[in-house]
């Protein structure tokens, strides 16, 4: 065992630092590092500049235009992401669509689609969880009924991050009704969000954040081509996918730089004095040191392209709880005053980024609710790993 | 020992339960929020028409007489309801320091108008670096003539947007952090020099900014001793955190009993949800952890009123304690029961998570009363 990176490694890690500060607007990186809402040219902007220089999708095959890069050197580029402040990677193209289509998807899909996500032309979201269907996915009622050469979709998806944003959603939806069990009858297919049809309605979250929706669809005519994989085997790929999904949800990078700025927070207000406090920060320190490492010991199993099974849920449970405690910790240390205001104006007369504080705790409670509950989490675990 | 409520305070609950179940719908409640001043003067009207806005004061004043036991049921019923009004400012500290700091003169012209509802009060204590240290004034009062000139700049004053009068804390001597030196003086918010800026706290209450400069104050506007207020600040800051304790003991038995509608309600994999053996055992520890802090809350309010300072201090930061962990367990649990419903502005319970979160700073977090806690045994 070594746990040292290698001259090559580090190597490595020099030229992606300096490439990301060659290369990301300081404005960009401002926004993000003070928590602002990216517009969709912003996500876009940044997502076109990693596929013009190469990486926007080390994952893929080569063919397509994936990197061969090792599972270090891929983990080495999303910690200097992370550290420099770069917005994230929308993952629902990239890290989503593009793995099932080019897992399950024909030729002609593949041409289609692929250029297009690796290039950033259009945006993606996902269509899962519907109203009635959130943890029990497979309850989901959105129909699409074969009519010749396309598919009518009639229903509802709910929780859409981004929608607003949305040229193209993957959706799981039913195609058979009638199957004894419920995974059987579903598909998945690929909708264009400009059909006639679609309607997508904000829902404001706690924070007064505007970032996911209600997607209505209302008899929208889907070509047959965009099915992806058979008709009524759309559980096999939603499966594979989720994978994926959880796979990009405890963001080790991101917490390592917050927790640099909980640190630099807590000094700030006289904290780092204070043994309560720098107690229950250096617990959740150790515990990013110890998932650091389990993370690179999970993905290191993954080297032969075996697709992630349930370690990938250990990392989404503890990546989100830490995640959840670095804003609780950033919220205390402001202590009575910033946390409980936000600036109704923009010229609001206090600190504005300690006004994101409060509101930002808030937001990261979604953390342990999406990509699969971590409830849902636990049971998987509990079934696959422990057969219990 | 006697856990009852006695016939006055049961109707004293049962009106006001009453009153906020028909007129304070989270619908209407919404609609006030959304309304430029934050609150409802037809609210505020009708409280003090009901007698709740008298309820701790002498009846020399119109008061009721009431005793900390009865406060607790207005704000467990308040905490239920989210109400939003200016209660805890007008009546838990501003009320609170003229009736046991005020002068006869002061008393008897500030609080028959705040009973009758035409009188609110806020308290403008925190300033930019203090955190929770009640001796952390930097404010100051400079003699000038007869009176004084207030210099200062507060922040995060609850409800400072709405009140007819601020209590100020300002240096008359001393060094920022001495407990001497500090004296309390009533301002007309109104008064030259006096310039607040009024914000919607996340929590849905008002808090403002208040800046203090060349502002005048007459030897009628000091309130106590000179230099000498800081015994009372303290004092009315341990009523005041007492009390958000009730409030929150309120919104935790909100936060429960939603939680657990939910979980008999939301279907999924054909079952409610209430049906895992995980969930009910987390829904078992909202339960234990809300019986816990009323208890905690009713053992405040029973012991507030002790001549013995070193005893109040020790059980009101024992409540604070134990309410900061509870409205921390039970909000962030009752979101993630809720699944992703729980994080929609739409639903009360994010309104009842937002300001669960709020009262467990409110006055001091957990670390701030454990220190003070240990100080104090
Ligand atoms: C901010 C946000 C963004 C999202 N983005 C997307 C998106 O882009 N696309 C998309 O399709 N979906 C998205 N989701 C939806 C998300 O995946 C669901 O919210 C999640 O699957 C939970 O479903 P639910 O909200 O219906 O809660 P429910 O399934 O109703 O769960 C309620 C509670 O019960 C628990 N529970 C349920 N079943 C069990 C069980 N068997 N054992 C133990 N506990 C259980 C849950 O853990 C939860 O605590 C998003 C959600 C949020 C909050």
């Amino acid at each position: 065992m070594d746990l040292n990176y290698s001259p090559e490694e580090t190597a490595f890690r020099d030229e992606v630092h300096a490439w990301i500060e060659a290369n990301l607007p300081s404005d960009l990186r401002d926004k993000v590092l003070s928590y602002g809402e990216l517009t969709k040219d912003e996500l876009l902007g940044w997502h076109k500049t990693l596929a013009k220089k190469g990486w926007i999708a080390p994952h893929w095959p080569r063919e397509w235009g994936g990197t061969d890069w090792t599972v270090v050197q891929r983990y080495i580029f999303e910690e200097e992401c992370g550290a420099a402040g770069c917005p994230p990677i929308v993952p629902f193209g990239v890290r989503m669509c593009a793995p099932v289509l080019l897992r399950f998807g024909t030729d002609a899909q593949k041409q289609r689609f692929l250029p297009r996500i690796y290039n950033g032309d259009d945006f993606w979201v996902q269509g899962y969880s519907e109203p009635g269907a959130g943890s029990d996915l497979a309850s989901l009622k959105t129909r699409a009924v074969r009519d010749g050469d396309h598919y009518v979709v009639t229903g509802q998806k709910i929780w859409t991050t981004l929608g607003h944003y949305g040229d193209w959603i993957f959706c799981l939806v039913r195609t058979d009704p009638k199957t004894e069990k419920r995974q059987d009858g579903i598909s998945f297919l690929l909708v264009d969000m400009k059909s006639p049809g679609i309607t997508v309605r904000p829902i404001v979250l706690l924070d007064q954040s505007r970032e996911v929706n209600e997607v209505f669809f209302d008899d929208v005519a889907v070509p047959a081509e965009n099915l992806v994989h058979e008709e009524n085997k759309g559980w096999t790929v939603a499966k594979f996918l989720l994978g994926y999904e959880r796979m990009g949800t405890g963001n080790i990078a991101v917490c390592k730089r917050e927790l640099a700025r909980v640190k630099e927070l807590a000094a700030r207000a006289g904290l780092l004095d204070d043994p309560r406090f720098t107690d229950r920060l250096t617990r959740v320190e150790v515990e990013l040191m110890a998932l650091e490492i389990t993370n690179l010991r999970f993905l290191d199993q993954l080297r032969g392209g075996r697709p992630p099974g349930a370690e990938v849920s250990l990392l989404k449970i503890k990546g989100t709880e830490i995640q959840q405690a670095l804003t609780e910790l950033m919220m205390q240390t402001a202590g009575p005053l910033a946390p409980i205001f936000r600036p109704v104006a923009p010229d609001a007369p206090f600190d504005a980024f300690t006004a994101t504080l409060f509101p930002r705790y808030c937001n990261v409670r979604k953390a342990t609710i999406y990509a699969g509950s971590n409830e849902i989490q636990r049971n998987i675990i509990a079934k696959a790993t422990l057969g219990l | 020992m006697n856990f009852e409520y006695s016939d006055e305070q049961r109707l004293l609950s049962d009106t006001l339960r009453k009153f906020l179940g028909t007129g304070y719908s989270f619908d209407a409640r919404g609609k006030i929020i959304a309304s430029p001043a934050g609150f409802s003067d037809d609210v505020w009207a009708a409280l003090a028409e009901m007698g709740v806005l008298s309820v701790p004061f002498d009846a020399v004043y119109g008061g009721f007489g009431g005793t900390t036991i009865d406060m607790l049921i207005v704000f467990e019923a308040f905490g239920e309801a989210l109400v939003v009004e200016p209660y805890l400012a007008t009546v838990g500290l501003g009320g609170r320091f003229v009736a046991r700091g005020g002068s006869a003169e002061q008393r008897a012209r500030i609080l028959p108008a705040l009973i009758q509802g035409k009188h609110k009060m806020a308290f403008a204590q925190t300033e930019v670096d203090a955190r929770w240290d009640l001796r952390r004034v930097t404010t100051r009062a400079t003699k000038s003539g007869d009176g004084w000139v207030l210099e200062g700049d507060k922040r995060a004053v609850l409800h400072g947007g709405s009140a007819d009068t601020l209590v100020v804390s300002a240096r008359t001597g001393g060094a920022p952090d001495d407990a001497r030196g500090i004296s309390l003086f009533l301002v007309e918010r109104t008064a030259p020099g006096v310039a607040v800026t009024d914000y919607r706290g996340l929590d849905n209450l008002r808090v403002a900014d208040v800046r203090l400069s060349g502002v005048r104050a007459g030897r009628d506007a000091l309130l106590g001793p000179e230099g000498d207020g800081f015994g009372l600040i303290e004092d009315v800051v341990d009523y005041a955190t007492t009390l958000v304790c009730g409030e929150a003991v309120g919104a935790i038995k909100y936060a429960h009993d939603a939680t657990l509608d939910y979980l008999k309600t939301r279907r999924q994999f054909g079952v409610p949800i209430g049906s895992f053996q995980a969930l009910q055992h987390r829904m078992v520890d909202i339960l234990i952890s809300y019986e816990q802090a009323r208890s905690i809350a009713c053992l405040a309010c029973v012991k507030i009123d002790t001549a013995d300072a070193a005893e109040r201090r020790r059980v009101v930061s024992a409540a604070k304690i134990k309410i900061a962990d509870a409205a921390r367990h039970v909000s962030q649990e009752a979101v993630q029961l809720h699944g992703g419903m729980g994080m929609t502005e739409e639903l009360k319970i994010s309104h009842t998570f937002r300001r669960l979160t709020m009262i467990a700073q409110a006055f001091g977090d957990a670390d701030h009363h454990l220190a003070r806690f240990g100080a104090a045994s």
